[in-house]
């Protein structure tokens, strides 16, 4: 943090802003799009493996993701994206100063998260019982290691919008500031994106 | 920072786009394309998260710098691949 004490303006009481509200907007906006390019590069080295081990034994990934259940994972594409539009329209409800309805879409945001982890155990727990786990082949370890990462940042997702929530709830969210709910969409819309891409490489062309 | 003009029904329009996009490309994969069903799976998701990032993720009203930092990551995750598949592919 460079530029601090180099004002002593006024206005510094809200949000203790070292900058005009703009601009921290934007830096915030930056901010956020700078970690998502980390987490790309994340999930990219293992999209990479992918491709390679796709390319190397196709025979295998065929037969694999055969074994994926492909209903529910089509449930649960649909029950993420859901999820996004809660989001979006949690942020357009803040934008016009309605806390109470930016509760209520972050509260079904979480639980259509929930959902997804639910119906993600569900699929686990079906392909432990048949016998298939991380260290059964290449394309297993990829399936686990890549939902896995992803349901780590599912849950992560679920602890930030819930700390938005209860920040919501403490009245810190107005018309005129709502920068971390906008902040928070972004990363939750982004590990829809992720998934947006895992479903169709792993569930439907192997 | 620019306005921001999504309406709700824009919202909902995207979705509804979004998950009839998931059930074509969910139907296509029962039907035996070859290498075309990669094809059109891909095709598919990169519309869909084209939708989610332009108006979900408010793309579409951002400045050039947001565009910038948005779609470099692209070009690495690009040079990732090809060059790991520079290698591996011709060994």
């Amino acid at each position: 943090m460079s530029g601090q004490s180099t004002h002593h303006g006024p206005g510094a009481a809200g949000h203790e802003a070292h900058m005009d509200p703009a601009t921290a907007r934007e830096a915030a906006t930056l901010g956020i799009w700078t970690f998502l390019a980390t987490e790309v590069l994340l999930f990219g080295g293992l999209f990479t493996a992918y491709i390679i081990f796709r390319i190397k034994f196709p025979q295998m990934f065929y037969e694999d993701h055969l074994k994926l259940n492909r209903v529910l994972g089509a449930v649960n594409t649909v029950v993420l994206i859901g999820s996004s539009l809660t989001v979006a329209l949690g942020i357009a409800a803040i934008r016009k100063g309605r806390v109470g309805l930016l509760r209520l879409y972050l509260s079904l945001t979480i639980l259509l998260a929930g959902a997804f982890l639910g119906i993600k155990f569900v699929e686990y727990s079906e392909k432990f019982s048949h016998g298939l786990f991380p260290g059964t082949d290449i394309f297993f370890s990829l399936y686990f290691m890549l939902t896995g990462l992803h349901g780590i940042h599912v849950l992560a997702g679920m602890a930030a919008l819930g700390t938005v929530l209860f920040l919501a709830g403490r009245g810190k969210y107005s018309e005129s500031y709502h920068t971390p709910v906008e902040i928070t969409g972004l990363y939750w819309h982004f590990v829809d994106l992720v998934w947006i891409y895992l479903f169709p490489l792993l569930y439907l062309v192997g | 920072m620019k306005e921001h003009k999504s309406g709700n029904v824009t919202y909902i329009a995207v979705w509804a786009a979004l998950v009839v996009l998931t059930a074509v490309t969910v139907a296509v994969s029962y039907v035996h394309l070859g290498m075309m069903n990669v094809v059109v799976a891909l095709l598919v998701a990169s519309v869909k998260a084209s939708l989610v990032a332009l108006f979900f993720m408010h793309l579409r009203y951002e400045s050039r710098l947001v565009w910038g930092f948005a779609l470099t990551p692209i070009f690495f995750l690009i040079l990732i691949i090809a060059g790991t598949l520079s290698d591996t592919l011709f060994r």
